[in-house]
């Protein structure tokens, strides 16, 4: 099964013989994020890119080409996910670097900081179940024309982990609409053969929302991790191609494409 | 309630304990080195009836850095790392307060191998609860689990592992057993002393309050409806800060500068000290004015005593205190200078210019009397192994039966249970939870460490000795099923009041049954943690001790899982050829509503070649799927490689020739030291000269089929000489019994479930 995924990412040109550029990426870390270290991990060891932590107190992000906002539980998520982290220094630094068309990636409580920043549309409540939830999904992708998806084919069916309590992705109506009609939706989350089933559905988001971007193109948030599934060892390396996405747009300055 | 008893008794002490507290001081204690006496001197913080016993366990090999008596063991990796390892219990908190003493259980285990200078990098967790249709119990279940993610979750550690049973005998008194891993470069592993008079102690992390006053002592006592009203000695875990203080510490760790460090857990700033100070050989001064609190108007027995979590107490090189402070206060943490290191091997309590405490360290720490109480074997035993299992009707359909069985809360998947825990983090989760043990992979090396939560209450309960030699072979067999070798075990002993004869009987019998497994397997004991008066009413649970087993992989891309891999591969039965033997089986508990019999037997040198044989056919890399036989017996660990199969290799046809005994004794009976493994039609032969190699028994079953069917049939001898009866006894999709497998637990949580 997961053969069959992994060949949309190594399908291409390998996304790691791919990426022969490098930028210059910065991982913020708030009080509470955990995933830094892994996001580090796989940005330098794997795909040998140029990254380095940055403490929220930071103020100036314009040496970076790309900013991530990795997973965890910032400020312990004690008054919802992200609602804290979304006031620190670091943020109005964010905000500046969008602004200027640098990339930025959320991932998990990363994408639930973006949105209680503004930076993308939505929030993301309670899970439908109101248990946390950790596990495998599929999720489909939904665009490739994007620094961050190129690396996949339309519709390819991803297998990535999820980890998160408030996962459930809500938007009003007419928001929900806007974001459809302008093409937002990156991944939805899906069966392995790429159908919207309800019990694949892990958290009762909206639309299966499962990663949005900007109406801009160049701020992504997305519910799984990517940098869990990167090694085969590991169960998938079909998250790779999220970063190798975002490297190839930002030393070649294109996307890729792809059919 | 106490007007008319004098405070030693008030506080739990023996008249005998008080008059050598008033002979190791030479006069009455005041009230506050009463108060401290009392937690010190509880079962919880000084295993007065334990420690003699314990002995007995072996605790040197090799390979074992660090034994007893630290935060935590630690074995060495090779490669210049270092493996952390501790289990603890949060049994009584848990059981009146489900959500915060699981999660304080978590978190403090995670201290304890933080203050070995370690990365937490895997939690496990062993559970026990009363059976589910219990309102109470699914409330438990309910809240322990959300309380061990609430903390480990938040902390970034992966929880990898775990178990969780059901049965009657824990419906008053829950087990919450916690495990914690870390990894360490080997000089980077601190200890838990203060030396150096002159040196500055203080205490970092969260400030002090009023919160957890007297948990030892609770945890001394056995549980009763009335217990509900010691609520307020259960304290709050605050999981951020707990992540907080971690990245602080080890950030203070690289700065350097550190003698000691041990977590604040039961007897908080008393106990933390005053072990630091009598590992040290030195003594101590403490001005609680100078500890950081969060409430006004705390007496100095109450700072002391206090359980408020995320703090632990650091030794410092004189001269590091301003640095440590800059570090913590960057994490948004409290570091206080809140007493010195002295030569005189007292412990000195003082409130500003005034001292209020003044105790020799050696008996605070470890002048508690030992005692052993009488021991004497339990009557239920003789009845109950005295069962004659012909009363029980053999089954009409085995299908319905092996159904049956795979739904049933203590073997269904646990995916409801573990879903809630994120075990992805940390990038090193190569077989996580739902397999036979978990591995982690060991960063720049190809090897990996294998870990397995195990015990088995009911087998322990017919057989304490036997029982607990079990819960240690299962636990290394696991191990060895994902292809590591078993190197060393840590420990939680949760028993009854051992006070009563017959509760201090199981305890011996069982450490006796470890101590010998351990030494049969080369897996010495490097800690544990002892918990009794588990018992609710006058009744005690099961005895169960814990085993938490640590092993290596040379190489874990050679891995291996239950779920067949490929169509057509050989389905092959190592070790114990035969056996129908019944007595503890959840078979006789689902199907008959029977607890009796006596624990499976086992046979340690056979174990030992098996475990050897599976780790060596797994390293040739000839075996493609490996499981452990357990609850359920060979046709319920047959069902679960079939359901966790790869699409295209779901179905088994299977044919076990019967020996002497009944037929579902040989099926669902639970006979030790059998491992069930595939491998290649062309692989069989090199599979059984290992067998031969190692004298393990070999018995070839059938196939992995493709089609989606269970297909299980026996060969029975005919009266007829040298010819035999095939008879299918069951056939039934795969799908059906995954179904069932899989809502088995859910079913009683899900609210609307079946």
């Amino acid at each position: 099964m997961t053969g069959e995924h992994r060949e949309g990412v190594t399908g291409l040109p390998n996304p790691r013989g791919e990426v022969s550029g490098m930028a210059k990426f910065g991982v913020l870390v708030f009080p509470g994020t955990n995933c830094e270290i892994d996001v580090l991990r796989v940005l330098r060891d794997l795909l040998h890119q140029d990254a380095e932590l940055v403490w929220y107190e930071e103020r100036d992000l314009e040496r970076y080409d790309a900013v991530i906002l990795p997973g965890g539980f910032s400020y312990g998520d004690y008054l919802r996910a992200g609602a804290m982290a979304r006031w620190t220094p670091v943020i109005e630094a964010v905000y500046a670097a969008a602004e200027k068309g640098r990339l930025i990636l959320g991932i998990c409580n990363g994408f639930q900081i973006l949105t209680e920043a503004g930076l993308l549309p939505g929030a993301l409540q309670r899970n439908r179940h109101l248990r946390y939830v950790c596990g495998w999904t599929h999720v489909r992708v939904e665009r490739t024309d994007t620094p961050f998806t190129s690396a996949y084919r339309k519709g390819q069916v991803l297998r990535i982990p999820i980890s998160h309590g408030e996962g459930n992705f809500y938007a009003d109506p007419d928001a929900l609409a806007e974001i459809e009609k302008r093409g937002q939706v990156l991944l939805r989350y899906a069966t392995p053969d790429g159908q919207l089933t309800e019990t694949a559905n892990p958290n009762g988001s909206l639309h299966h929302i499962a990663g949005i971007m900007n109406k801009a193109g160049n701020v992504m948030g997305l519910m799984p991790h990517p940098e869990r599934a990167c090694e085969a060892v590991l169960g998938s390396e079909d998250g790779c191609g999220i970063f190798a996405s975002m490297i190839h747009y930002l030393t070649k300055g294109r996307v890729f494409h792809v059919g | 309630m106490s007007a008319s008893l004098p405070l030693w008794a008030v506080l739990g002490l023996r008249q005998e304990e008080y008059l050598k507290i008033c002979e190791d001081l030479g006069n009455e204690p005041s009230e506050t080195v009463l108060r401290m006496y009392a937690v010190m001197w509880s079962e919880h913080c000084a295993y007065k009836h334990s420690k003699p016993v314990l002995r007995r366990l072996p605790t040197k090999g090799p390979h074992v850095l660090q034994g007893p008596g630290e935060n935590a063991g630690v074995v060495d990796l090779g490669d210049g790392l270092a493996l952390v390892f501790k289990i603890e219990s949060h049994n009584h908190p848990s059981a009146i307060e489900p959500f915060q003493g699981a999660a304080t259980a978590v978190g403090g285990i995670l201290r304890d191998v933080i203050a070995m200078g370690a990365r937490p990098v895997a939690l496990l967790d062993s559970l026990r609860f009363g059976w589910p249709d219990e309102a109470r119990q699914r409330y438990l279940l309910s809240g322990v689990v959300a309380g061990i993610g609430h903390y480990g979750n938040s902390m970034g550690v992966p929880t990898v592992g775990g178990e969780v049973y059901f049965d009657p005998a824990y419906s008053g008194n829950c087990l919450v057993n916690s495990m914690g891993l870390g990894l360490a470069r080997r000089e980077e592993i601190q200890r838990a002393i203060a030396q150096g008079p002159g040196n500055p102690i203080l205490v970092v992390g969260a400030r002090t309050g009023r919160d957890g006053i007297g948990g030892a002592a609770f945890a001394s006592q056995e549980l009763s409806g009335a217990s509900e009203a010691d609520r307020p000695a259960v304290q709050v875990g605050d999981p951020f800060m707990g992540k907080l203080l971690m990245e602080a510490l080890h950030e203070l760790y690289k700065a350097g500068g550190v003698v000691g460090v041990q977590d604040c857990g039961a007897g908080g700033l008393t106990s933390a000290c005053v072990e630091m100070a009598n590992r040290g050989g030195v003594g101590m001064e403490i001005d609680v004015l100078q500890v950081p609190r969060r409430e006004e108007g705390m007496l100095p027995w109450e700072v002391m005593l206090s359980e408020s979590q995320e703090r632990m107490v650091v030794c410092l090189e004189r001269g590091r205190e301003a640095e440590a402070v800059r570090i913590f206060r960057k994490w948004g943490l409290e570091a206080a200078v809140i007493g010195v290191v002295t030569d005189d091997g007292v412990f000195r309590v003082k409130e500003g210019a005034r001292v209020v405490a003044e105790v020799p360290v050696r008996s605070l720490a470890d002048g508690a009397p030992e005692y052993t109480p009488d021991a004497r074997e339990p009557a239920y035993l003789r009845p109950l192994r005295a069962f004659d299992f012909a009363r029980l009707p053999e089954p009409e359909d085995y299908g319905d039966v092996l159904r049956k069985l795979i739904a049933s809360p203590n073997i269904a998947s646990r995916q409801w249970v573990y879903s809630q825990y994120d075990h992805h983090v940390r990038l090193g989760t190569v077989v996580g939870p739902g397999g036979d043990a978990a591995l982690l992979r060991l960063p720049g090396t190809k090897k990996g460490v294998a870990v397995k939560i195990d015990g088995n209450g009911r087998y322990c309960y017919l057989n304490p000795r036997r029982g607990a030699a079990i819960a240690v072979a299962e636990a290394a067999r696991n191990v060895v099923c994902v292809g590591a070798k078993p190197q060393a075990v840590t420990n939680n002993l949760n028993f009854g009041n051992p006070e009563k004869p017959e509760v201090y009987w199981q305890f011996v019998e069982a450490v006796e049954g470890m101590a010998e497994a351990c030494r049969a397997l080369g897996t010495p004991v490097t800690g544990g943690n002892v918990s009794f008066y588990n018992e609710f009413e006058g009744r005690p649970i099961y005895p169960t001790p814990t085993i938490g087993m640590v092993g290596v992989s040379p190489d874990v891309e050679r891995h291996v899982q239950p779920g067949f891999k490929r169509p057509g591969d050989v389905i092959v039965l190592l070790g114990q050829p035969e056996g129908a033997h019944l007595g503890g089986s959840e078979y006789c508990w689902v199907i008959h509503g029977v607890v009796a019999g006596d624990a499976p037997e086992l046979d340690l040198d056979l174990e030992r070649r098996l475990q050897e044989c599976v780790f060596a056919a797994i390293h040739q890399g000839i075996v493609t799927a490996a499981h452990d036989v357990a609850e359920g017996g060979l046709a319920v660990a047959l069902a679960e490689m079939c359901i966790q199969a790869l699409p295209e290799a779901r179905g088994c046809r299977v044919t076990v020739p019967l020996g002497p005994g009944r037929a579902d004794g040989q099926l669902f009976g639970e006979t030790q030291s059998r491992v069930l493994v595939t491998v290649g039609r062309e692989d069989v032969e090199r599979l059984r000269n290992l067998a031969l190699e190692h004298d393990v028994p070999i018995r070839l079953l059938g196939e992995v089929t493709a089609d989606g069917r269970f297909r299980l049939a026996v060969l029975q001898p005919s009266p007829k000489e040298g010819a035999a009866l095939g008879r299918s006894l069951i056939d039934l999709p795969v799908e059906a019994l995954r179904r069932e497998w899989q809502e088995g637990l859910e079913r009683w949580l899900v609210p609307g479930g079946a």
